[in-house]
């Protein structure tokens, strides 16, 4: 059952060679997928699953094709199905360690539906979306996190659809655990999907990603050296939220309001500071929502992770109970039903 | 006064009333009580789309028909022997299905002015002559019942509810019938919960029958002998339950554990309800969120090592559609069960139709071939649905299972086979990473390798981007896609070897071949049955497998002068035929929503032989 799925130890030491397929990766030179794939295929050798119970389920889009280049089980699904197929496979043998490859387009759009209903019901799968602003396997047309104005293939004179928040939408469909992290910053990508991992429920992980080709840059406020430590605070539960390049600002709750504050004037010191909790779902709405005030840095991390009985393990409960309650189903008295005859 | 028994060998009876009246549960019941009676059935629940649609109206009218007989019962009926009318407008809408002479029972509490207007009367029907032609009996339905609750201090609106009960009653003692059965009915649905309710049902069901006994214009009753059927233990059994036992069934017989994916939608939820009640026999019912993700989480399970199941009807077997490409490209065992109904679109919900069929065979985006089923009757649900399940899985390809509105919520006695006789259905996953390649193929039925998550070695992606034959990679290469496109196909078209000839009721050859499909057997059955007892060198054959045909289909066909195919849409099969054939097949096309009629059936085979030229040219 599910949760012994954290418990299994491989029986051999794993390398990230044995979650590199022999396929060749077909993404542009220079996209952000390519990091994307490469911490995944580092973190998954230490992550306490077999190899043969890893299932890599995707949609359609540049993202979703990588399933083909994971060594685990995969399926290359349909566009925007990846959450539905995934459901299907985690909830028929829940030891099976269920991964999502998704996008803005295909998790977001056609795929929306899914999404939402995936993460409400807390089924055991890992969502990695990788956000990248616009469609680019159909060559650049805007999606549904575009930003209003953006010019694009379909948007000569601007995009007038307001985006999501992909991270605001997860909460808002009841996630139990939801975080933000990007390609261009390795090392905390790989803690996210080992958070991810670790958690019992759905997670949903949304990763900055460059698409060099259709929208190059789109995050690089954020994503550069030189400008991140002033434009990011990263989330730490029990931490408070500090940020800059010495260190120097940190972010204060002005009732539901945060602000920035500088930390070397003598005004405000780190006790004053907003401590991340994980665990409270309404601080996590207050972080997502920091996205619409441009002065604010952009939050990574973990947003939220709090407890809940995932989906497929309720079944199984359910299976059990009606089992010990009635006895195994015999076939012959299905058969028969309540009231029969006989003709002879 | 003494009353006269007259035996008959068949009879129907139609309720009819507000869909609140109760109708579907007093139907039933005289059925369960006519099947375990002995009596061969057939029923048809013809009821609206609206759930309690405003009290009194026509399209609120909601109606049960059963024929029961001591012969082989093969429709419904065309026309019914006996109206039960619980109201005008019930009155009106049913009086049109009434034979010639036919009785009429009806609660003449109802024919007030209000109800009436509502039915769109201006004059009572049971005062202006109208009905002269039948023998109308009125009966104070609503006083009697009444009465018979007075002491119990019930609300009116409660008393009012139970007036079905009482016709019921009424309908026992006119056919002879012992009460028990549905007096166990109502003790075991009423008596744990509420002691009252079952006290009040009961004492209304003895009240109609022995209203009956007693009072004086009813002077005769019936009685309707057992049928003889073949030896054995018997149930009566719905379409859709009949479905969701066919899966267990095989999910039971190949070891695997079923999956169900399904979304609400009438006619095809029943099956889902079923199944979901089925935990003990670890049955995994997930409603999804669309009909979309219904399909592909079964996809998901199968890929995973289920028996995967999904069910619906048209506009969700539409909706479907994309994602069983997928399951054709990943070659995946899956079952989808399409209840038909009345369409296009939204169409006619609860109503029956046969127009799925060339979806369900061409409907698919690229050349996407899959095995294709229809059951004949309720009963025959459930050896479709485990005929759908075993190829499935020996041929790792989506099988679409065709039931429809009719046989979905139609009941008949059903010889219940012993779990044990029932075709094996054997399941080998592949275990040997050793030259394991996931689009490598069985030689004889050319189905690839069943190889679940879980199993070391065997790690492998597939996906709906074409494959490269063997390895399963992704192949962009024109030689290969044209092979695999043949290769599906083939593979689809060897089930042929796997399944029964096509059996012939009547001659060998002769005029005419009447070819259907579906649930429209029993009244082509009917039908022909008719005409060769006229005589006339008619055969019937019933087509259960639709893609692929029997091997000798076109053998039969070849040996008659013309072939005649009814179907309730606008010409499908007749296609299918002609295209694989080249037959001058003449169809015969009534989409009403209802049953094709025998007697509409055998005029237009006799139009065959009355003079020189062939039949009408509906197709």
């Amino acid at each position: 059952m599910a949760e012994t799925v954290a418990k299994e130890q491989p029986t051999v030491k794993l390398t990230i060679k044995d979650f590199q397929s022999d396929q060749d990766v077909r993404w542009c030179p220079g996209c952000g997928d390519y990091s994307i794939l490469a911490q995944v295929q580092r973190v998954m050798p230490e992550l306490p699953h077999k190899k043969e119970n890893y299932v890599v389920v995707s949609g359609i889009g540049c993202s979703s094709r990588f399933p083909y280049y994971v060594e685990t089980y995969g399926i290359h699904g349909i566009h925007g199905r990846a959450a539905a197929i995934a459901s299907g496979v985690k909830i028929a043998n829940p030891e099976l360690n269920v991964w999502v490859a998704t996008g803005d387009g295909d998790g977001l759009s056609i795929g929306g539906n899914h999404m939402i209903h995936m993460l409400r019901r807390n089924l055991n799968i890992k969502v990695m979306l990788f956000n990248n602003e616009i469609y680019g396997l159909t060559k650049g047309q805007y999606s549904p996190t575009s930003r209003l104005g953006q010019i694009t293939k379909s948007t000569p004179m601007g995009v007038v659809d307001n985006p999501f928040v992909p991270v605001s939408l997860a909460l808002g469909a009841n996630a139990t655990f939801v975080a933000r992290s990007m390609d261009r910053d390795p090392k905390h990508l790989q803690e996210m999907v080992r958070r991810a991992d670790g958690h019992r429920g759905s997670a949903f992980l949304e990763i900055y990603q460059n698409c060099n080709v259709f929208n190059d840059g789109a995050f690089s406020t954020w994503t550069e050296k030189d400008t991140r430590d002033d434009t990011i605070v990263y989330l730490e539960h029990g931490k408070p939220l500090v940020f800059g390049k010495q260190k120097e600002k940190g972010i204060r709750l002005n009732g539901f309001t945060p602000q920035i504050v500088n930390l070397t004037d003598g005004k405000f010191s780190a006790s004053d500071l907003l401590v991340h909790n994980e665990k409270d779902s309404t601080l996590a709405f207050i972080l997502a929502n920091m996205i619409h005030n441009p002065e604010l840095p952009r939050a990574m991390g973990v947003y939220l992770a709090i407890d809940g009985t995932p989906y497929e393990e309720l079944v199984e409960q359910q299976i059990a109970k009606a089992k010990a309650r009635k006895g195994e189903g015999d076939l012959q008295k299905l058969l028969e039903g309540d009231e029969t005859w006989v003709v002879r | 006064m003494a009353k006269s028994t007259v035996t008959l060998e068949e009879v129907t009876i139609r309720f009819a009333g507000d869909s609140g009246d109760g109708m579907q549960l007093a139907g039933t019941q005289f059925s369960n009580t006519a099947a375990v009676f002995g009596n061969d059935l057939s029923t048809f629940p013809d009821y609206p789309a609206e759930i309690r649609a405003p009290a009194g109206t026509t399209y609120g009218v909601s109606g049960f028909q059963i024929r029961f007989g001591s012969l082989d019962v093969l429709t419904p009926g065309d026309t019914c022997d006996v109206l039960v009318a619980m109201n005008p407008a019930a009155l009106v809408t049913n009086s049109k299905m009434l034979r010639e002479n036919g009785t009429i029972i009806v609660n003449e509490d109802a024919f007030t002015d209000k109800n009436m207007k509502m039915a769109g009367l201006a004059v009572n029907p049971l005062t202006d002559g109208s009905l002269a032609h039948f023998q109308v009996y009125r009966v104070p339905i609503s006083k009697m019942t009444a009465n018979a609750l007075t002491d119990m201090n019930l609300s009116t609106k409660f008393v009012d509810k139970t007036k079905n009960f009482f016709a019921l009653g009424l309908m026992y003692w006119m056919y002879n019938r012992p009460l028990d059965q549905s007096i166990r009915f109502i003790q075991e649905k009423f008596g744990s919960k509420d002691a009252e309710v079952a006290e009040a049902n009961l004492r209304v069901l003895k009240a109609g029958y022995n209203y009956g006994d007693t009072v004086e214009i009813f002077t005769t009753r019936y009685e309707v002998k057992p049928a003889k059927l073949p030896p054995g233990k018997y149930r009566n059994i719905m379409g859709n339950v009949a479905t969701a036992l066919g899966l267990v069934a095989a999910a039971k017989k190949s070891g695997l554990q079923l999956f169900l994916g399904s979304y609400p939608i009438t006619p095809a939820s029943d099956i889902l309800h079923e199944l979901s009640r089925l935990k003990e026999y670890g049955v995994k019912t997930f409603q999804a969120e669309d009909e979309i993700a219904a399909i592909c989480a079964a996809i998901g399970a199968s890929y995973a090592g289920d028996l995967a199941a999904t069910t619906t009807s048209g506009p969700g077997m539409a909706l479907k559609t994309e994602a069983m490409g997928l399951a054709i490209m990943l070659e995946l065992p899956l079952v989808i069960v399409d209840v038909q109904r009345g369409g296009p679109s939204t169409g006619l919900p609860t109503k029956t139709e046969q127009a799925d069929l060339l979806q369900a065979v061409q409907g698919r985006n690229g050349e996407a071939p899959l095995c294709v089923l229809a059951a004949t009757t309720p009963a025959d649900c459930f050896f479709a649905a485990y005929e759908a399940s075993r190829i499935a899985i020996k041929y790792m390809t989506p099988v679409i299972c065709l039931t429809d509105g009719y046989v979905a919520n139609g009941a008949e006695p059903w010889l219940i086979p012993r779990a044990e006789d029932l075709q094996p259905i054997p399941v080998a996953f592949q275990k040997n990473p050793t030259g394991f390649m996931p689009y490598s193929r069985d030689e004889k039925t050319l189905a690839r390798p069943w190889a679940i998550p879980g199993t070391p070695g065997l790690e492998h992606r597939i996906g709906g981007l074409e494959k490269q034959h063997l390895t399963g990679n992704i192949s962009y290469d024109p030689d290969n896609h044209d092979f695999m496109i043949k290769m599906r196909a083939a593979k689809i078209e060897r089930i042929a070897d796997d399944i029964p000839l096509q059996d012939i009721e009547g001659d060998q050859e002769g005029k005419l071949l009447v070819v259907g499909w579906g649930g429209t057997y029993g009244s082509i059955k009917s039908a022909v049955t008719e005409a060769r007892a006229k005589g006339l060198s008619v055969s019937h054959i019933h087509i259960k497998y639709l893609n692929p045909f029997p091997r000798n289909l076109g053998e039969i066909l070849y040996k008659f002068k013309h072939v005649l195919v009814p179907e309730i849409n606008n010409g499908q099969l007749i296609r299918l035929l002609r295209d694989k054939y080249l037959v001058p097949a003449v169809g015969f096309n009534v989409i009403k929503g209802l049953p094709l009629r025998a007697e509409d059936i055998q005029e237009k085979i006799e139009s065959f032989f009355g003079s020189n030229r062939a039949g009408g040219n509906n197709g």
